[in-house]
């Protein structure tokens, strides 16, 4: 159906598209079809021998905090535990993340410091993009006419990481600015990605290198010094702008702040995977 | 593709025919436009407020997010399906007595809400009550008097159990 036509709506878990339906921003003139509950794109996989997950396209965000996938990708937990609520989470899928691709997406800067890929379904068979290049920029993605996002797969690593993100309370807020922070033990790489501080997610490189090169990799503890250098670094990566949540100047030093934060509580792990950035 | 569209939900255990929704329609207008179920509260519309909470197939949803004619072939909980009709649950009950109730616009996506939390989570903790409810916003009682009445569920449930 959706090779042959062109006004078909593809549903996840509604919490994007149906705001837009209620305000009347938008209105499905064809089919809608409701992917949400087909068991392929609701599994996930953990393959032992690649060291991979895969999660399907449907995977709610209230999936994603249980234990069995929360101990493989800890960052992945932590960031589905600060998208809206109980309500919200229960329905909000990893796919529709993924489609919306807000800038403020909380799951996209997780799959982006994961490099994780994408795969993207049609009739003429699959393909699989790296998630950095299948986020466009504002709500734009690489998905062409007669495509389905149908699964994620990520790479599990050895080290620390997490996630936290600014907002004006603990619950139900849209990021004003995010940060994952990982540590990949066994390559020796630091990777961080930015939500919200650009038209699409970001990675920092030059601070990824800085502290790449600085850290004690085996208790993952860094002189304060370069901390502050690779917190520096990484509000220099960002392009916020200024909007009704908050201002450029803010976004561009709280990522700063959170990169550090973060980087800093990989020398000293507290509380179970999930538990409150 | 016609506008009116026909299907069938499930709703509180009964079989109930939808015939004059149209395609995108939430489920909380067809509750309570097209079935008369009006405990389900619309006021954002957005997910933000939890005051249409319902649960579906196990599962606290807001019901203005979920498109009506993608439940069909789901099991839909409302307000009004949480108790024996004219007897409170124990929830609502307690939200009498605990008087965590004073406008009432908020309290049937609360009583969703406190009910799911206490099936998944039988002796919560004040945080963990206020982490779970956090999607369900109450402009008059300050949540005290809400928080008193889960525990005083959860309290009861307790000792009959035992």
């Amino acid at each position: 159906m959706l090779a042959e036509r062109d006004d078909v709506t593809l549903l996840a878990g509604g919490t994007d598209a149906m705001v837009e339906i209620n305000d009347g921003h938008r209105r499905p003139q064809g089919p809608v079809v409701a992917v949400n509950r087909i068991p392929d794109l609701r599994s996930w996989r953990h393959d032992r021998a690649a060291g991979t997950l895969t999660i399907g396209a449907c995977v709610t965000y209230t999936e994603l905090m249980d234990p069995a996938i929360a101990t493989l990708v800890p960052a992945l937990a932590e960031a589905s535990r600060t998208v809206g609520s109980p309500q919200i989470r229960n329905a909000g899928t990893l796919g529709g993340n993924l489609g919306t691709c807000s800038p403020a997406g909380d799951g996209l800067p997780v799959l982006a410091a994961l490099d994780a890929t994408v795969t993207l379904a049609s009739r003429s068979g699959t393909r699989t993009m790296p998630v950095t290049e299948f986020m466009v920029g504002v709500k734009r993605t690489a998905i062409e006419p007669g495509e389905l996002i149908t699964e994620v797969t990520l790479p599990v690593v050895d080290g620390w990481q997490g996630y936290a993100k600014v907002g004006v309370r603990n619950a139900m807020v849209i990021a004003i600015a995010s940060t994952c922070v990982v540590f990949d033990r066994a390559a020796q790489t630091v990777r961080v990605a930015l939500g919200s501080v650009g038209p699409t997610i970001l990675r920092c490189p030059d601070a990824e290198a800085h502290l790449a090169s600085h850290v004690d990799w085996n208790t993952m503890s860094a002189a304060a010094d370069d901390l502050d250098r690779f917190g520096t670094l990484v509000s220099d990566a960002s392009r916020p702008i200024t909007d009704h949540r908050s201002s450029a100047e803010y976004r561009r030093h709280a990522v700063g702040v959170l990169a550090r934060r973060l980087a800093q509580r990989a020398a000293t792990p507290a509380g179970p995977p999930g538990a409150p950035a | 593709m016609s506008e009116a569209e026909i299907y069938r939900l499930h709703v509180n255990g009964e079989r109930r025919d939808v015939t004059d929704s149209w395609v995108g329609e939430s489920l909380l207008d067809v509750l309570r436009d097209r079935l008369g179920l009006v405990g389900a509260k619309g006021a954002c519309e957005q997910g933000e407020c939890g005051s249409c909470s319902v649960i579906v197939d196990d599962e606290l949803v807001c019901s203005c997010l979920v498109m009506a004619a993608s439940a069909v072939g789901q099991r839909i909980v409302t307000v009004e399906g949480i108790a024996a009709p004219g007897t409170p649950s124990d929830v609502q009950q307690a939200f009498v007595d605990a008087g965590a109730v004073q406008c009432g616009f908020c309290t049937p996506g609360l009583i969703m809400a406190v009910h799911d939390l206490l099936d998944r989570t039988p002796a919560p903790t004040d945080t963990e009550i206020r982490e779970e409810l956090a999607g369900n916003v109450c402009r008059c009682t300050g949540y005290g008097r809400i928080i008193d009445a889960v525990q005083r569920v959860a309290v009861a449930r307790t000792e009959r159990a035992s």
